[in-house]
């Protein structure tokens, strides 16, 4: 074995033994730089919005029609006051950035759970029982395809009216599909295997393997789809509130927030440019993680 | 071939059906036709003539086989807000956003499939991660954000391109960017790997072997060969521009089915609407089912199954 042993003293059982799955796991993990580097930002992102009532040195909401549209600070006129300048109403930058952060991740994790519930069903049942019933998934999810995502939730939204818990469902229930393909084909390409013949034969019942034997075994290809499709979440939502039918004015969402700032973009380009960036660092940040997860769990599947 | 071709229209077909009559029920269950046809001020009673007039207070299965029939004779109704048939306004605004389509793919594959090449012939490399990191930031940015970046830079700043409209060929220019960018780096990653499993070939190190000179055996053989699934994942991706062009549309004014789509949602259109999505979905099914065959037509193995 190509372990360094000590020379001079009795080696000890973790200088012998091969280091464990885990351990070997975590070191991959742990030299992985995109992974660092998104999971790491996105960590301080997850603590300033969830301190955000803590850090924000104004009320987001606030409006202040004599301090409007003041820059940044870098810029001449602007203050330590308003560390980002204010928008249109007077309503800190700085403290619209952090709320809108929380709305981001808030509407990210929520579709990602409702898509992610639906779509890892209708995939795993698809995979497991193969024949018939993966005809009339495959149909069902090649129809949804078919339709223009952003279009129907658009026309939806814009029928029912307009409001985070509206945006959240009409999403949720519209981007399972990416989950429902992946989860598809991790669970046929463990269907086979000698360990769900073992549990059929020992008379589990489907539901019980369902849960205990397919679901563990395809949680790494689960958790990279789940992280990618938050990302996706956020832009459409940031799609939606651009167009004015998201999350509804006051809430801060750094789409909104664009779409505010677009009038007076030509001379105070902050106001786009901030949540705009903001928007930026997000997205990149859970992509680089989610490709470090696969890269971690499953480098086969990197391409 | 011909069973696969056949085979695969009928599902085209099928999926086609479905897609209307999701699109059908959910509009309907999402809003009020009745009630967007009256208008804002309308009472309850002028409602409620309007439903019986028009029929929508029919059951919404009997409501879906007449739109069907009538949308096999190609009359897909009349706009509500414009008064005109959906078929022909969807006919005149059609051609921009194929073009708006056309061009953005073009961009896309332009730009992909030279980096994807690149980073596969000298992997892992500087070139490599460049073209990779390219491909990262790229998925991150908001299509509207990078829209307006645009439009300041190019537009405002220095002045190049036209902002708005659809006059000539260079109003194109910023929108097609900006659609064809986000399918940028999957074509670019597929290209690369595509070119990395060939590259590695036996067939490949034959040809070099004989000595053939690099470039033709690059371009001839090895290219050839990977660019089999892009072609499949440019149908595809052309598919989700066409969806997409409601954002870029809106943003940059010109008046295609994007644009018209928005308009519609805005002004309760029940009619427009879904003609809309079912253009757009046609068009992806169209994509779909021709990559699909293309693909058979290239690869003999797909057919099989």
């Amino acid at each position: 074995m190509a372990i360094n042993r000590p020379f001079n003293r009795l080696p000890t059982a973790s200088e012998i033994l091969e280091p464990s799955p885990a351990a070997l796991m975590r070191r991959r993990a742990f030299s992985h730089y995109g992974f660092i580097f998104g999971g790491g930002f996105l960590l301080f992102i997850v603590v300033i919005a969830l301190a955000a009532p803590l850090i924000a040195t104004h009320d987001p909401y606030d409006q202040n029609l004599a301090q409007r549209l003041i820059p940044p600070v870098w810029q001449e006129k602007g203050s330590w006051e308003y560390p980002l300048g204010t928008d249109g109403y007077g309503r800190g930058y700085l403290s619209r950035t952090i709320y809108g952060a929380q709305v981001s991740l808030l509407i990210g994790l929520t579709v990602m759970l409702i898509s992610g519930v639906i779509g890892t069903a209708m995939g795993v049942v698809a995979g497991y029982f193969g024949g018939r019933v993966d005809m009339i998934i495959t149909f069902i999810i090649t129809t949804r395809l078919a339709m223009p995502a952003i279009l129907v939730a658009l026309a939806v939204v814009a029928l029912i009216g307009s409001s985070m818990t509206v945006v959240i469902w009409v999403l949720g229930l519209l981007i399972w599909d990416r989950f429902a393909v992946v989860m598809r084909s991790t669970t046929q390409q463990i269907r086979n295997l000698d360990y769900i013949a073992a549990a059929e034969a020992a008379g589990c019942s489907t539901l019980r393997i369902l849960l205990t034997e397919i679901l563990p075994n395809v949680f790494n290809a689960l958790i990279v789809v789940a992280t990618l499709e938050i990302a996706h979440a956020v832009l459409l939502e940031a799609a939606l509130s651009f167009l004015g039918l998201g999350v509804q004015p006051p809430t801060p969402s750094w789409g909104l927030m664009i779409s505010e700032g677009k009038g007076h973009m030509f001379f105070k380009p902050w106001l786009i440019a901030i949540p705009g960036v903001s928007l930026f660092v997000m997205i990149l940040c859970i992509n680089l993680m989610g490709d470090g997860i696969r890269d971690v769990t499953a480098p086969e599947n990197r391409n | 071939m011909l069973i696969y071709t056949v085979k695969r229209f009928g599902m085209a077909l099928l999926v086609m059906l479905a897609v209307s009559v999701v699109t059908f029920t959910l509009l309907r269950l999402s809003g009020d036709p009745a009630a967007a046809m009256a208008g804002e001020s309308a009472t309850a009673e002028d409602i409620e003539y309007v439903r019986k007039h028009y029929g929508f207070d029919r059951p919404l299965a009997v409501q879906y086989w007449d739109w069907g029939a009538n949308a096999l004779r190609g009359d897909f109704g009349v706009s509500i807000y414009l008064k005109q048939p959906v078929a022909q306004i969807i006919l005149d605004k059609a051609p921009v956003t194929m073009k708006l389509g056309g061009i953005a793919l073009t961009f896309a594959l332009v730009l992909s499939i030279p980096l994807g090449v690149l980073a596969a012939m000298r992997p892992n490399t500087l070139t490599d991660r460049t073209a990779l990191t390219i491909a990262v930031i790229g998925q991150a940015f908001p299509s509207f954000f990078f829209a307006l970046i645009l439009i300041y830079l190019f537009g405002v700043a220095l002045r190049w391109l036209p902002i708005t409209g659809t006059d000539t060929w260079l109003h194109y220019v910023m929108p097609a960017v900006t659609l064809g960018y986000y399918a940028t780096p999957a074509i670019m990653r597929l290209t690369r790997a595509g070119m990395i499993e060939v590259l590695g070939s036996d067939y490949i190190r034959t040809a070099r072997a004989k000595g053939m000179l690099p470039g033709i055996v690059l371009f001839k053989h090895a290219l050839r060969n990977a660019i089999i699934p892009v072609v499949s994942l440019s149908a595809v991706q052309l598919g989700f521009m066409l969806g997409g062009s409601i954002v870029i549309e809106t943003i940059f004014s010109m008046h295609g089915i994007g644009r018209l789509a928005w308009q519609s949602i805005q002004r309760s259109d029940f009619e427009m609407m879904q003609a809309i999505v079912l253009t757009i979905a046609c068009f992806y099914i169209v994509l779909t089912f021709l990559a699909d065959v293309l693909n058979a037509f290239l690869d003999p193995k797909i057919r099989v199954h």
